[in-house]
């Protein structure tokens, strides 16, 4: 990919909301303790999407802010001005990392259950994946002029 | 090659054709029905009387695409996207397939079919949104992880991964069927295009000799795309003074000109060949010399003569350097690849003048994509004392003993050195000044248009001619003549796609088209995934 700082931030956003959300509303009760038994924990569920739908936005929000700068900074010592595809995939190791400690400090407190590293991360990858999947062809289908803007939607 | 007197270039300039169209001789007095008369060439504008009156006949077409290559095809592609009727459009043009001229100079620069082009993954003539791309359908065609490997370590592990000639040929022939392409093709030489007093175009055909009652045929059209190609490709003067001297066309040959007789005897007999240039087309030749001499058995010693030796990474700063070594400037593609879609291109959009042209000089130049295939057989050729380079200017070429040519070159030392060698193979690829064609001189002459800080023609960020329009038509030219605007990968098959869709796009906002929009978009991408004839 070639993207600009603006399309970097603008193609995350949208993919974290197209592409993440649908997986955290699907993926949340499987995530809970005692599955398979998550149907009978209708009284932590609230709780649970809390957790997750906070983790979602705490990468976005640190993509914004923080790793797309960072990545576009890094962009400019490449005379191609373009950022790999491996970069974009393996970018998901720091930032996975990153998040899981701050979800640690600042996660929503007022909830009744704990974050378990292994449901953080898989449900991670689990978004991670099929937006770096989506980022890589189908996007360019949906916006067929996405390719030529650096990654601008809008 | 062949000239024909339709074409009227300068004597440095070789001629690309790769059509078999019989080429009419224009400066023979003409005695036909319907030619141009001498108040029609000596008019900007013309009026539908003017053109009656010099019995040339007159078809309509809402918009006329010049040059019937990719770059015509493309355009008429993003169109039938755009849910134009192909009976809307005619493409004007001397070949039988758009990429026949393509595929006739891959070919002669050792480019066949099976070979891999210098293109990305992405860059798709067949396909308007790069997706799926040429390296996931490889992988399914294949049954084969490896192009997805490829695309997905590319740079850093592997080399940039690069379609097989033939896949692009297939993907277009494909495409063409789908769309109908093929009705709106009309064979002919494109003389020229004068606008229409009224608003609009006229563009003037001369149809292969014996096809039609007239000599000339006038597209009256509101619209008018110039994809032409090429102007010409120059030779290097030296070169071009020594066939022409010494009547000598066997053993200094331009690249993009046949010249598998320089292989043939290389193979029979051991030789010594100079390589001049430094570019795409000087790896390819290099490849097929050193492959001969792999599989062949070959001793042919090769010299390669550089006007440049870089000697490593270059560039203005820090964040300006590109990659370079032994002789050659590095990287994938013609152009960084940022230029096609990414900050290189927001920046191209926003210069003017000097400043667009000095960041084009610092982008583009010479240069080659670094190949572990390549690199490998040059190290060998270096052990093995069979490939050496030179670094100088030449002074001259002349005729040396037992049927030999020798270049005589001046080093930044001083020094003069003179090598002689069996043959001489120029893989400069000069292109020739866009005056060369003669549509693009009428159209500087009579047309209004005018030359951008490279030499070539003016075009807007949307690839409109500036200085041609003629309300409510607009006229539009892509590929290799707009080098110089604001987008720098113009000669490329994206760059084609990309000219493609900023034009459909202006036409659009003129009520030619419909836009594009994500609704329209994602429906016509299942018609094309389904292979459904729109």
């Amino acid at each position: 990919m070639t993207p600009t700082l603006l399309g970097r931030i603008q193609t995350r956003i949208f993919l974290l909301l197209v592409v993440g959300i649908p997986i955290v509303i699907v993926l949340t009760p499987f995530l809970l303790y005692d599955w398979p038994f998550f149907l009978d924990r209708s009284d932590i569920i609230g709780d649970a999407y809390q957790v997750t739908f906070f983790a979602l936005f705490l990468v976005m929000f640190l993509g914004v802010v923080l790793w797309e700068p960072l990545y576009h900074f890094l962009q400019q010592f490449r005379w191609e001005k373009d950022w790999p595809m491996m970069f974009g995939f393996f970018t998901g190791i720091n930032e996975s990392i990153l998040a899981w400690f701050i979800l640690q400090w600042l996660g929503p407190d007022d909830v009744s259950i704990g974050v378990p590293a292994i449901s953080f991360f898989f449900l991670f990858w689990a978004i991670w994946i099929p937006v770096f999947l989506a980022a890589n062809g189908p996007l360019r289908v949906v916006f067929i002029r996405w390719r030529f803007r650096g990654g601008r939607i809008l | 090659m062949r000239t024909g007197g339709e074409q009227r270039v300068s004597e440095h300039t070789i001629r690309i054709n790769a059509a078999d169209m019989p080429t009419v001789d224009e400066t023979a007095a003409s005695s036909e029905p319907g030619d141009l008369n001498d108040q029609l060439l000596a008019a900007d504008f013309w009026t539908d009387e003017m053109v009656a009156a010099a019995g040339i006949p007159i078809v309509d077409s809402p918009l006329v695409t010049c040059g019937g290559g990719i770059g015509s095809f493309v355009l008429f592609d993003y169109l039938r996207i755009a849910g134009v009727p192909a009976s809307h459009i005619k493409s004007l043009s001397v070949l039988d397939r758009p990429w026949q001229t393509y595929e006739y100079l891959t070919q002669v620069s050792q480019v066949p079919r099976g070979e891999r082009l210098r293109s990305d993954s992405g860059s798709t003539p067949g396909n308007p949104w790069g997706f799926p791309s040429y390296a996931v359908r490889e992988a399914f065609a294949d049954k084969s992880i490896d192009p997805l490997w490829n695309v997905f370590s590319e740079p850093l592990i592997r080399d940039y991964y690069t379609p097989r000639a033939g896949m692009a040929f297939e993907d277009m022939q494909r495409e063409a069927d789908r769309t109908d392409y093929w009705s709106t093709q009309v064979k002919g030489q494109v003389r020229m295009t004068r606008r229409r007093v009224g608003g609009g175009y006229f563009t003037i055909l001369t149809p292969p000799p014996g096809t039609s009652a007239t000599k000339r045929v006038a597209y009256r059209s509101t619209y008018v795309h110039l994809a032409l190609g090429y102007p010409g490709l120059r030779f290097l003067p030296d070169l071009q003074e020594y066939r022409q001297k010494y009547g000598d066309y066997q053993r200094v040959v331009n690249a993009y000109e046949p010249h598998e007789q320089v292989y043939t005897e290389l193979n029979a007999r051991p030789g010594v060949v100079v390589i001049r240039g430094g570019g795409i087309v000087a790896s390819r030749v290099l490849q097929r010399l050193i492959d001969d001499r792999e599989q062949h058995g070959a001793q042919t010693q090769i010299l390669h003569l550089f006007r440049t030796y870089v000697t490593g990474n270059h560039g203005p700063s820090v964040f300006m350097r590109r990659k370079g070594g032994d002789g050659w400037a590095y990287q994938g593609f013609n152009w960084p690849k940022g230029t096609w879609g990414g900050q290189l291109k927001e920046k191209m959009e926003r210069l003017e003048g000097k400043d667009r042209s000095d960041l084009l000089d610092i982008m583009g130049g010479t240069n080659t994509p670094i190949r572990k295939l390549w690199t490998r057989q040059l190290a060998d050729g270096r052990k093995g004392g069979w490939y050496r380079t030179y670094v100088g200017t030449v002074q001259d070429v002349y005729p040396g003993q037992e049927g030999t040519v020798v270049t005589k070159i001046a080093s930044e030392n001083g020094s003069v050195l003179e090598i002689p060698a069996n043959f001489v193979i120029d893989c400069t690829g000069l292109e020739a000044d866009i005056r060369e064609h003669r549509v693009f001189a009428d159209l500087l002459d009579h047309g209004g248009a005018g030359r951008n800080p490279k030499g070539r023609l003016d075009v807007e960020r949307t690839f409109e001619l500036r200085g041609t329009r003629s309300e409510p038509g607009r006229m539009y030219a892509s590929g290799s003549a707009t080098l110089g605007g604001y987008y720098a990968g113009v000669d490329s098959f994206l760059g084609l796609q990309y000219a493609a869709l900023r034009i459909a796009d202006d036409l659009a906002a003129q009520g030619f088209a419909s836009r594009i929009g994500v609704g329209r978009s994602v429906s016509q991408w299942f018609k094309w995934m389904r292979n459904q004839k729109i």
